[in-house]
C-alpha cells in the first residue's frame, strides 16, 4: 500500500489555487499585513496574513453561505480545487472506499462569536439555527462528505498547529485500511477580534507593526508568529488505485508519518520533536542522508525555534539539510499549515526549487541550520520532511517522496 | 477472546467514568442499572426563557474529586472531568507501567470547552456589548478554551505520554471515534499503551440554545426525570448531559503478562457517513448498517454473536427511527432478539463524550452479565418494535456487545467489545 497526492487545493494569504501559491512563495511574495478584517487599533497585534481578495460567493453555493463559517468556506474552494486537479469524481469511486479527514484548531471562531454576541446582547431565540453545525470541529468534514458525496471513513483531528499533518497520517491510515480516496488536510480561520485576543495571552504573537519585521524564525531578532488563515485540502489516493484510474498527476508519496508529545515543562525530559522526526523517518524506511530538504515548523518564539533547530542539526549534523519555512509568508495559518506546507514540499519535488525564508537576516545563536533564503534555490529534491507543531507540545512528522 | 482482524488485540484494562448521577465507574453501573433518570432542571445557570429548561449535570466538585486548586483554575470543566476519569482507569488498571515514548492519549470530544470560553467570552466581550472584544480582560487559558487540544494536553501531563497525543472532534460519534482510533494506534504499533475516551462539559447557555435554535430538545420540562424517552412514542428530543469516560486499552499480551483483570477486547470499529445532510437522516439506515457490518467483519463475529446493542438512543423522532431501521439492516432477524437499550434516558447526550460513555456501559454489561435498560420506556413507538430493555436492567448473559453513535455532519459509527468466551 502508498498513500500518493494527485491532487492540490491551495488557499492561502499569498495564492489562491496552488500554482500561484507556488509562485508568490518562490518569488518571496508574503500575504502579511495590517489587520483589515476588523478595526484593530487598540490591540498589541496588528498583523495577520489574511485571504484578503477571497470571495466566499465565488465559492460557496448561496444557500451554503450563511450556514457554514470561513473555515469551511476556504475548505470547499481548497476540496474543490483538489478534485479539479485530480481531474476526480469522486462519485466513480466505491461508495464507502471515499472518506474525507480534516483538522482545525479552533473552529468556526467568528461565526461562534457572531452568535455569542447575539446570544447575549438579545436572548437565546436570536441564536442562529446554524450554529450548532458551523461552529463545531467537525462542520468542514461534515460539509465536504455531503457536498462530494464522500460516505466512508469520516475523521477530524484537533491538535492545533499539528492538525494538518496528522490528518494526513490518519489519511494513510484509512486507505490503509480499506479506502481508495481520501480527501485529507486542514483549514483555519481565527481572525475575529475574540480569536486574536485569545492567544494574546501567550505571548507567542509578535506585537511588531512592520510586516518584513514581525515574523522571523530562527532569527536572532524572533519575537514570536503572526497568524494567518486559509490552509489546503488534498486528494490522496492508494497508489495503485491512482495508477489504475490514470491520474494525471502523482506528486508524490506520504511515506512515513509519526506524532509525539512534549512532556510537561518542570519535569527536566527532553522535547519530543526528534522522536516524531526519526520515527517518521524509519516509518518511510529513509535514511536522514536521503532528505533533501526540511519544511521547518518554525514557531517564531525564540526558545521553540532553538528546540527545532538542535533537533534538526542533531538528526541531519549542523547545516546538514536545507530548511526552510515559506510560512513566513503567510503566517502561522495553524491546522491549515500542514498540509499547505505539505503542497509546497510537493511542488519543490515537482520543480526541482526550494523556496526562501523570508525577512530572517541574522541566525539566533544555537541555530546551526542552513535556513534557505535567497531564493528559490534549485535543488534535486527527491525527499522532503515536514514539520509541524501545535502549541502545548504536540508534534508531527511527515515524509513526502516523489512517487 | 475476539482479537483484531490486521494487529495486535487490543484490551480494556481501566475503566474511569464520571457521569451524571453517578461519579466514579461504580456510582455509574449503579445508575444506569437503576433506571433512575439523572436529568433534573437546569441549575448551572437559570434556564428561564430556553426552550428546553432539563438537562444531566454532574454533582462534580473539582476538589472533592482531587484536583489542586492550580488544575482547577487551570483547566476547563471538560478537562476535568477527563483528567478524573483518567486517574481512575489508570488507577482501576493496576499499573499499567506507563513509558512515556510508548503511551499515547486520544481525547474525543465535539464542543471544546464551552463553559471556559462562554464565561470568559462574556467577559472580554462585557456581556455580548463589544464585537472588538476587549483583550485586557483576556485571561492566560482563553487560547485553551478556543483550542481544545487542551483536554488532550492536560491527559498527557497527568499520566506522562510521549506517544501520539490527539483529540478526535467528529462532534456526537467522537467518543466512538476516540475508542476507535487509539485502537489503531496500539493495532499498527505506534503504542502500547493508551489512555483513551472522551469528555464534554457543553452546559453552558450557547450551546442549549443553540441545540434549541433546531428544536432537536425535548419540551417535556414540567416533569424533568421524563424528558427523554427514547423509543417512547411520546418522545420529544434529546436531553443535553455532560461526562467523562476514559480507558486503558493495551494489548492482550501486555495485559496478561502482567496479569491484569480485562474487561474485554475492542475488536471491531467503524464510521461511515450518508454524505446526505448535516442533521437530517436518511430513513433506510444504511450507512450505520454499513458501519455496523464493517466493525463486525473487523472483529471477524457474525451479528448472529451480537449479546447486546448499546443505542444511540438520543430521543428524537428521527434517531430512534433510523437507528432501528440501521440495527435491523445490519442483525437481520437477529435484531429482534438482542436486547438493545439507550442510557441517555438516564445520563442524557452528552454530545461528544457520550459514546465512551456508554462504550463503558457496554464494557461493564460484559463484566457483570447485567444490560442497562431504557428509562422512561411506557409505550413503544410502532415503527420502533425491538427488544429495548424497558425501564428495569436485566440479567443477560453478554460476550459481544455492539455501541453505535451517530452525529450531525451525516457519521455513523459503530464498536465492538468482545468478553472472554468470544
Amino acid at each position: 500500500m502508498s498513500a500518493v497526492v494527485t491532487g492540490l487545493g491551495v488557499v492561502a494569504p499569498n495564492g489562491m489555487g496552488a500554482e500561484e501559491y507556488w509562485s508568490a512563495v518562490c518569488d518571496g511574495k508574503s500575504g502579511i499585513d495590517r489587520i483589515r478584517r476588523f478595526d484593530c487599533t487598540g490591540y498589541p497585534v496588528t498583523l495577520a496574513g489574511e485571504l484578503g481578495s477571497f470571495d466566499a460567493a465565488e465559492h460557496v453555493p448561496g444557500r451554503l453561505r450563511p450556514e457554514t463559517s470561513m473555515m469551511s468556506h476556504i475548505a470547499f474552494a481548497a476540496a474543490e480545487l483538489a478534485l479539479a486537479d485530480a481531474v476526480l469524481d469522486p462519485a466513480d469511486l466505491p461508495e464507502y472506499e471515499r472518506g474525507v479527514i480534516t483538522a482545525n484548531a479552533t473552529g468556526g471562531v467568528e461565526f461562534g462569536q457572531r452568535e455569542l454576541q447575539n446570544l447575549w446582547s438579545q436572548g437565546p431565540s436570536h441564536v442562529s439555527a446554524y450554529m450548532s453545525i458551523a461552529w463545531f470541529f467537525a462542520a468542514t468534514t461534515g460539509q465536504l462528505s455531503i457536498r462530494h458525496k464522500l460516505r466512508g471513513h469520516c475523521g477530524v483531528v484537533v491538535s492545533e498547529q499539528a492538525g494538518g499533518l496528522d490528518a494526513l497520517g490518519h489519511a494513510r491510515r484509512a486507505l490503509r485500511a480499506d479506502h481508495r480516496m481520501v480527501l485529507a488536510g486542514g483549514t483555519e480561520s481565527a481572525l475575529s477580534p475574540a480569536g486574536v485576543v485569545a492567544q494574546i495571552p501567550t505571548r507567542n504573537l509578535s506585537t511588531r507593526t512592520d510586516p518584513n519585521r514581525a515574523y522571523l524564525p530562527f532569527d536572532a531578532d524572533a519575537n514570536g508568529y503572526v497568524g494567518g488563515e486559509g490552509g489546503a485540502i488534498l486528494v490522496v489516493e492508494e497508489g495503485t488505485a491512482a495508477r489504475e484510474r490514470g491520474a494525471p498527476t502523482i506528486y508524490g508519496e506520504l511515506a512515513g508519518y509519526a506524532a509525539t508529545f512534549d512532556p510537561r515543562p518542570g519535569t527536566g525530559r527532553p522535547p519530543a520533536l526528534e522522536q516524531a522526526v526519526r520515527k517518521a523517518l524509519a516509518d518511510a524506511g529513509t535514511d536522514p542522508r536521503d532528505v533533501d530538504v526540511v519544511f521547518a515548523d518554525a514557531y517564531g518564539v525564540p526558545d521553540l525555534d532553538l528546540i527545532e533547530a538542535e533537533t534538526i542539526s542533531k538528526v541531519f549534523g549542523p547545516y546538514g539539510v536545507p530548511v526552510t519555512a515559506p510560512k513566513t509568508m503567510t503566517g502561522r495559518i495553524y491546522a491549515g499549515a500542514g498540509a499547505l506546507d505539505v503542497a509546497a514540499a510537493l511542488l519543490s519535488i515537482r520543480d526541482g526549487l526550494i523556496p526562501p525564508t523570508v525577512n530572517v537576516t541574522r541566525l539566533a545563536a544555537g541555530c546551526a541550520i542552513d535556513l534557505v533564503r535567497e531564493g528559490p534555490r534549485p535543488s534535486r529534491v527527491r525527499t522532503a520532511l515536514v514539520l509541524a507543531r501545535g502549541h502545548g507540545g504536540f508534534n508531527a512528522a511527515l515524509v513526502v517522496r516523489a512517487a | 477472546m475476539a482479537g483484531n482482524a490486521d494487529g495486535r488485540t487490543v484490551v480494556v484494562t481501566g475503566i474511569g467514568v464520571v457521569a451524571p448521577g453517578g461519579l466514579g465507574r461504580e456510582a455509574f453501573w449503579e445508575r444506569i442499572t437503576s433506571g433512575v433518570p439523572a436529568t433534573r432542571r437546569i441549575t448551572f445557570f437559570d434556564p428561564e426563557g430556553f426552550r428546553c429548561q432539563v438537562a444531566a449535570e454532574c454533582d462534580f466538585d473539582p476538589r472533592a474529586a482531587g484536583l489542586t486548586p492550580q488544575e482547577i483554575r487551570r483547566m476547563d470543566r471538560a478537562a476535568q472531568l477527563a483528567v478524573v476519569a483518567a486517574r481512575e482507569a489508570i488507577d482501576d488498571a493496576g499499573g499499567p507501567g506507563l513509558t512515556p515514548e510508548r503511551t499515547a492519549v486520544t481525547v474525543g470530544n465535539a464542543v471544546g470547552c464551552t463553559m471556559g470560553l462562554e464565561r470568559e467570552y462574556t467577559v472580554v466581550s462585557d456581556g455580548g456589548r463589544k464585537w472588538v472584544v476587549d483583550h485586557d480582560y483576556a485571561v492566560p487559558e482563553l487560547y485553551d478554551y478556543f483550542a481544545p487540544s487542551s483536554l488532550a494536553r492536560e491527559v498527557a501531563w497527568d499520566c506522562a505520554a510521549e506517544g501520539p497525543v490527539s483529540v478526535v472532534s467528529s462532534g456526537c460519534t467522537s467518543g466512538i471515534d476516540a475508542l476507535g482510533y487509539a485502537v489503531g494506534l496500539i493495532e499498527e504499533g505506534s503504542a502500547d499503551v493508551v489512555v483513551a475516551g472522551a469528555t464534554d462539559a457543553p452546559l453552558s447557555p450557547i450551546t442549549v440554545a443553540c441545540f434549541d435554535a433546531i428544536k432537536a430538545t425535548s419540551t417535556i420540562n414540567d416533569r424533568p426525570q421524563e424528558a427523554c424517552r427514547p423509543f417512547d412514542a411520546d418522545r420529544r428530543g434529546l436531553v443535553l448531559g455532560e461526562g467523562a469516560a476514559m480507558f486503558v486499552l493495551e494489548t492482550l499480551e501486555s495485559a496478561r503478562r502482567r496479569g491484569a483483570r480485562i474487561y474485554c477486547s475492542i475488536p471491531g470499529y467503524a464510521t461511515r457517513a450518508n454524505g446526505f445532510h448535516m442533521t437530517g437522516l436518511k430513513p433506510d439506515g444504511r450507512e450505520m448498517a454499513e458501519a455496523i457490518r464493517i466493525a463486525l467483519d473487523r472483529a471477524r463475529l457474525g451479528g448472529d454473536r451480537v449479546d447486546y446493542v448499546n443505542a444511540h438512543g438520543s430521543g428524537t423522532k428521527q434517531n430512534d427511527r433510523h437507528e432501528t431501521a440501521a440495527v435491523k439492516h445490519a442483525l437481520g432477524p437477529r435484531a429482534y432478539d438482542v436486547p438493545m437499550s439507550s442510557i441517555k434516558s438516564m445520563v442524557g447526550h452528552s454530545l461528544g463524550a457520550i459514546g465512551a460513555i456508554e462504550a463503558a456501559a457496554c464494557a461493564l454489561a460484559i463484566d457483570r452479565n447485567v444490560v442497562p435498560p431504557t428509562a422512561n420506556l411506557h409505550t413503544k413507538d410502532p415503527e420502533c418494535d425491538l427488544d429495548y430493555v424497558p425501564l428495569t436492567a436485566r440479567e443477560h448473559r453478554t460476550d459481544v456487545a455492539l455501541s453505535v453513535g451517530s452525529g450531525f455532519g451525516g457519521f455513523q459509527s459503530a464498536i465492538v467489545f468482545a468478553g472472554a468466551a468470544s
